[in-house]
């Protein structure tokens, strides 16, 4: 338990690091992945191909991998620099990373939402003149989102977790990566493991419930 | 709904504003490709001299094949473990016990909630000071993802059994059969069909997840590839990481191609009464292929039908 106190300050604000790569991600993964369903369900091949290649690979590369080829591969290789500071520099990068990935997830979240659309709809929305993009935004969308906020809510949480990973995009100060360190000094300490557990749990456990109390509320009758 | 009813077969205008916006889209998905081939070209990234180690056999013989050896071990190894584990713990949840119920159920849930990569570092660390020294990659690899993917095994199962029409079990009952008998006979072998494209996406999230022993150090796909390769071959680091991210992306996809097949498979099949069981973390609506570094999540659990 001492230890815990002792490394308290070090962990928390490693963890403050954990939550705003959090933010950042949820609204980037959340407007790029809208804007690949958009992709994937419109009148266009072309598009509808790019946004199921895109998906696919995405969805089927490790993490590890995804954060530590944008680090190493496009950041120092390929000269992709966001920030002069290192520091800032990497909590980009590993945000972009982090982005790209839940984006995939995001995007697959949704299009099972457009699945839960009754046909009538797109077919009424057509017969009264609609145009594609304002049925999908004004008809199809808002229907799709009431369906999978408890599933958008599990891909937020896992993109919480993912958090984690930041380790591998070279970003060494998120609570993954101070906890290490602490650990390479104290060894395994129990108090420390469950007390960054335990402050994960207290991000993810209320994102679930109120999901899952949203999409109670916000279900669509039918 | 299928996508296509989201716009109508078109009219002659219509197609000549689809040309007009195929071409628009064939000219942005080009300048995009083109400005990430210009960004390669201008690092040199297409000389043949960086790609050159990719045509040897030798490469292939000392770094990416026993890196993926490494990959696949673990990931069996896991598999195994994981599937135990989740048996075990998705039953004792359904247990009418409650000293093994609720025990079972706090495990499965915690160890959901665990960040994978905590849970790794922590067994990484603890190991050594159980166990005295030695490497414990593996061990800690193979553990993490045993326990995690496990717990969310275990709810697969739970819902692969409640997703058995409660009338066959009533029936069960109804002739005699004892509890053991009505779970043995009637439940579980209608629920391992209804459950196997569940199973089959989580092996895939299992699969991916492997790659977090790149963090640890432990010789897998990721490491033999994308650290050892690249310092022997200077340069060579962003086609090692085309070469075993199309590695990866083809494992999984051969698996995730598994699972659809399966539920479509368990769809049209009549052995069993039970709809097939979504994903934990999937919506309820069929998306076949498991979510990422963490698929589940703490969501409430959706009654699964």
């Amino acid at each position: 338990m001492d230890e815990l106190i002792k490394y308290a300050p070090d962990l928390g604000l490693g963890f403050l690091e954990n939550v705003k790569l959090s933010i950042v991600a949820a609204v980037a993964s959340l407007i790029l992945g809208t804007i690949l369903l958009a992709m994937r369900v419109s009148p266009t091949p072309v598009l509808r191909a790019a946004g199921t290649f895109y998906v696919n690979v995405v969805r089927n590369t490790p993490l590890t991998l995804v954060l530590a080829f944008s680090a190493l591969g496009l950041s120092d290789q390929l000269g992709l620099v966001f920030s002069e500071t290192p520091l800032t520099n990497s909590f980009w990068i590993v945000a972009m990373g982090l982005s790209v990935y839940t984006a995939a997830f995001v995007c697959e979240a949704l299009r099972a939402g457009v699945n839960t659309v009754p046909m009538g709809q797109a077919e009424a929305a057509r017969a009264i003149g609609l145009t594609f993009m304002q049925s999908l935004t004004m008809i199809i969308l808002p229907q799709a989102f009431r369906a999978v906020v408890a599933p958008l809510g599990s891909v937020m949480i896992a993109m919480i977790k993912n958090t984690t990973v930041a380790t591998a995009g070279g970003f060494l100060a998120d609570a993954a990566a101070v906890m290490k360190i602490t650990f390479d000094q104290t060894g395994a300490s129990i108090p420390i493991f469950l007390g960054i557990v335990v402050a994960f749990m207290v991000l993810t456990m209320p994102i679930g419930f109120f999901t899952g109390w949203l999409s109670r509320r916000l279900a669509v009758v039918r | 709904m299928s996508t296509s009813v989201l716009f109508d077969a078109p009219g002659p205008r219509g197609r000549i504003r689809n040309h007009a916006l195929t071409v628009i889209s064939v000219i942005a998905v080009g300048a995009v490709l083109y400005a990430v081939y210009r960004g390669f070209d201008n690092k040199g990234q297409f000389e043949g001299k960086i790609w050159q180690p990719f045509l040897q056999w030798e490469t292939w013989d000392f770094y990416i094949i026993p890196g993926l050896i490494g990959t696949l071990q673990a990931a069996a190894v896991a598999a195994v473990l994981a599937l135990a584990f989740g048996a075990i713990f998705g039953l004792a949840r359904l247990s009418d016990h409650a000293w093994i119920r609720v025990p079972a159920g706090v495990v499965v849930e915690v160890f959901r909630a665990i960040p994978l990569l905590l849970l790794i570092f922590f067994i990484f660390y603890l190991a050594p000071m159980v166990g005295g020294g030695g490497d414990y990659a593996f061990m800690a690899v193979v553990v993490g993802l045993m326990l995690y993917n496990g717990s969310v095994l275990a709810e697969v199962v739970r819902a692969g059994v409640h997703a058995v029409p409660r009338g066959q079990s009533e029936a069960a009952y109804a002739v005699g059969m004892r509890k053991n008998q009505v779970m043995r006979l009637v439940l579980l072998p209608q629920a391992v069909t209804s459950m196997m494209p569940a199973i089959v996406s989580q092996l895939v999230v299992l699969l991916k997840d492997t790659a977090l022993g790149y963090i640890i150090a432990y010789v897998d796909l990721l490491n033999t590839g994308f650290k050892i390769l690249p310092a022997r071959f200077f340069g060579s680091l962003i086609p090692a990481a085309i070469v075993i991210g199309i590695i990866y992306v083809a494992l999984n996809m051969a698996l995730s191609y598994l699972a659809t097949w399966l539920e479509r498979r368990s769809r049209r099949s009549r052995k069993t009464a039970a709809r097939p069981v979504a994903a934990p973390g999937a919506a309820e609506v069929g998306v076949a292929a498991g979510q990422g570094t963490e698929g589940g999540g703490l969501a409430p659990d959706k009654p699964l039908e």
